[in-house]
């Protein structure tokens, strides 16, 4: 509001006040130009978190999102889906899987903490206690890993 | 996080990125200054004045930010005329030439390469000389410390680094970090975790914060 107070003095005559004007234009600028940043920044670690975490956060990390970027994670994610769907034949290919080569199909897999039941493809459950080791197939669990419920053990 | 994270890197040469956290806090660095013409009613932004319809006099010298000044600095000069700080003039560019290696580039300034570079912006009369030496002078400086960032960053493993880092602006420690973490990436390799998959960084940070969380 200053700034336009000296706006309509200057315009009627004292152009002594140009730089004032100026001046605070630099600062709102600045201004718009970190929190521009800051929101920027906020919006790249949330990409991040899909690819390293998942589809679904834990509810401790949306408390701390605006909803704008919760839409925003939904929309990325939508998009993710639907370019993934897109490459690869007609299932699709999940991007999200083996981001490291992997070199067998089952892997040794040890519990960190309690996470309940846990189905395979052949319908046999597993129940995940921690310090109980199992020998799983890859793809099942390497979401799992990743969010560090279960450790890969190398023997 | 470190896997899939990737922030806005600092702008090269003269321009600066807008939304780079690094040039943000680059251009936070203050230069020293002097008002080419009364400033009204500036003197208690600046720290001055008591009262709120003093002003400036004409010729006293500010510290003023380089977002500041670049916004300021116009082409007919009327408002703000920046001078050099002392790290970019001749007495430092022989101290330089002598040995680049010596000088402790993070307490001068921690953005000496990024800084210097921004300076080449603002017209000063005596600038094309300044250009051609600066450019000159800081290649040299950073060919002559590169030798060494790049030898103690390859072989300094699982070892405590400060001691050499504390020495080096932001520039310089970035490059170290890159070394640094492709020596470790080759350890790894060579260990054969490589094909191990791991915890997300973030997901173990998350583990840990969440835990003062629930206390505090």
């Amino acid at each position: 509001e200053r700034n336009q107070a000296d706006v309509s003095e200057a315009k009627s005559g004292r152009t002594d006040l140009i730089f004032l004007i100026r001046f605070r234009h630099c600062c709102l600028l600045r201004n718009q130009r970190c929190l521009l940043a800051y929101l920027y920044d906020r919006l790249l670690r949330i990409r991040a978190l899909r690819w390293e975490y998942g589809s679904v956060l834990p509810s401790a990390i949306q408390f701390h999102m605006s909803a704008e970027e919760v839409e925003w994670f939904n929309r990325y994610k939508k998009s993710l889906a639907t370019y993934m769907r897109s490459v690869g034949g007609e299932e699709g290919l999940d991007l999200t899987q083996d981001i490291k080569p992997p070199k067998s199909l089952y892997i040794e897999v040890r519990c960190l903490r309690d996470h309940g039941e846990f189905e395979i493809d052949d319908g046999t459950t597993i129940l995940l206690k921690k310090n109980s080791q199992h020998f799983l197939p890859r793809w099942k669990c390497e979401q799992l890993i990743r969010q560090g419920v279960l450790e890969h053990v190398l023997s | 996080m470190s896997d899939s994270y990737f922030p806005v890197g600092p702008g090269l040469g003269m321009e600066e990125n807008f939304l780079s956290l690094d040039d943000i806090l680059m251009s936070q660095e203050k230069l020293p200054g002097r008002a080419e013409s009364a400033l009204p009613r500036l003197a208690v932004l600046l720290g001055q004045g008591a009262g709120s319809a003093e002003s400036v006099p004409e010729g006293s010298k500010l510290e003023i930010p380089l977002w500041l000044a670049k916004g300021l600095h116009d082409s007919k000069r009327r408002i703000i005329s920046v001078e050099l700080p002392k790290i970019y003039r001749e007495a430092w560019r022989t101290v330089f030439s002598a040995d680049a290696n010596v000088v402790d580039l993070h307490k001068m300034g921690p953005y000496y390469y990024g800084f210097g570079s921004q300076l080449l912006n603002f017209e000063n009369p005596e600038n094309p000389e300044i250009a051609q030496t600066d450019s000159v002078c800081f290649l040299q400086t950073f060919i002559a410390r590169f030798r060494r960032i790049m030898d103690s960053s390859q072989n300094a493993y699982n070892e405590d680094t400060s001691a050499l880092v504390a020495r080096l602006d932001e520039l310089e420690r970035a490059l170290f970090q890159v070394g640094q973490k492709g020596l470790n990436d080759f350890q790894c390799w060579e260990k054969g975790q490589a094909s191990q998959i791991t915890a997300s960084s973030l997901v173990q940070n998350y583990g840990k914060r969440k835990l003062t969380e629930v206390d505090g």
